[in-house]
């Protein structure tokens, strides 16, 4: 899901893309959602651009991050901040997920 | 604004009440906030640009977004979070109505604004070329900065801001 005040929608779906491909999985198996309005965002529970759901599974677990019309912000494993999940965590919800 | 332009004048509240604007010193105006992930990945390579200028150029941190649907961005927060870092070596001054943001023509957070000791915009856009790496050390304010104080026109001038865009009052 996506929001166009960000600019990491097309580094996102790179990411997601490149994950599938590397399981197996078909990359071109991804449903882009845009959410455009504070409504679409609380009916999606959307908390920030972008947001990756895997079977309905977070990529990256929600802690306090209020629903709304923003970027969101991830923590990669090194500890750095990303606007984008870590690709890591992205392969690992791939494997839950098919698992 | 468009290179060499005259920089509006502005005075603005930091978060320890104290009051800043432009003066005759080379300046790095800096609208950033809280919440943006581009902004707080550049965060420390700001800080660290205002600790190396110190002296001989300053750095100001602008945060402009709206507070009321965006309450991270409110000027409490904004506090909070210099005091929870023990202060900063640059002000972080809130734009409550806009105004400055509006005038500089404010894009995104963050959006870099160097403005040399006549007062005339001398760099726009990004810190660096990648803010997902930290050696590149906010490379392109360092250049603009050294350039101004050299008395030169930095190269490059402009370059694309990125990062979240400034989020308007509707």
């Amino acid at each position: 899901m996506w929001w166009e005040g960000c600019p990491s929608t097309a580094r996102a779906h790179e990411l997601l893309r490149e994950a599938l491909a590397g399981e197996g999985l078909d990359p071109d198996g991804v449903e882009l959602v845009q959410i455009e309005t504070e409504g679409d965002a609380q009916r999606e529970r959307f908390v920030g651009s972008p947001t990756i759901r895997i079977g309905h599974v977070e990529v990256a677990p929600v802690t306090d991050e209020p629903v709304g019309l923003s970027c969101r912000v991830y923590r990669l494993r090194d500890g750095s901040v990303s606007p984008t999940p870590d690709p890591a965590d992205i392969r690992e919800a791939i494997r839950e997920a098919i698992s | 604004m468009n290179i060499r332009d005259p920089a509006p004048p502005f005075e603005l509240p930091a978060t320890d009440g104290t009051s800043h604007g432009l003066d005759e010193s080379p300046t790095a105006i800096v609208f950033t906030c809280n919440h943006c992930p581009y902004a707080l990945a550049w965060h420390d390579r700001l800080l660290a640009v205002a600790r190396d200028y110190d002296g001989r150029a300053r750095v100001l941190l602008i945060n402009p977004n709206d507070s009321e649907r965006y309450p991270r961005d409110s000027a409490e927060a904004m506090r909070e979070r210099v005091e929870a870092d023990g202060g900063w070596p640059a002000p972080y001054l809130r734009d409550e109505s806009q105004d400055v943001a509006h005038k500089f023509g404010a894009k995104t957070t963050p959006d870099v604004f160097v403005v040399d000791g006549e007062g005339r915009l001398a760099y726009r856009g990004a810190p660096d070329s990648d803010y997902e790496d930290p050696s590149q050390d906010a490379a392109w304010l360092r250049g603009a900065l050294d350039a101004v104080l050299a008395g030169r026109s930095p190269d490059p001038a402009k370059t694309d801001p990125v990062g979240c865009s400034v989020k308007w009052r509707e």
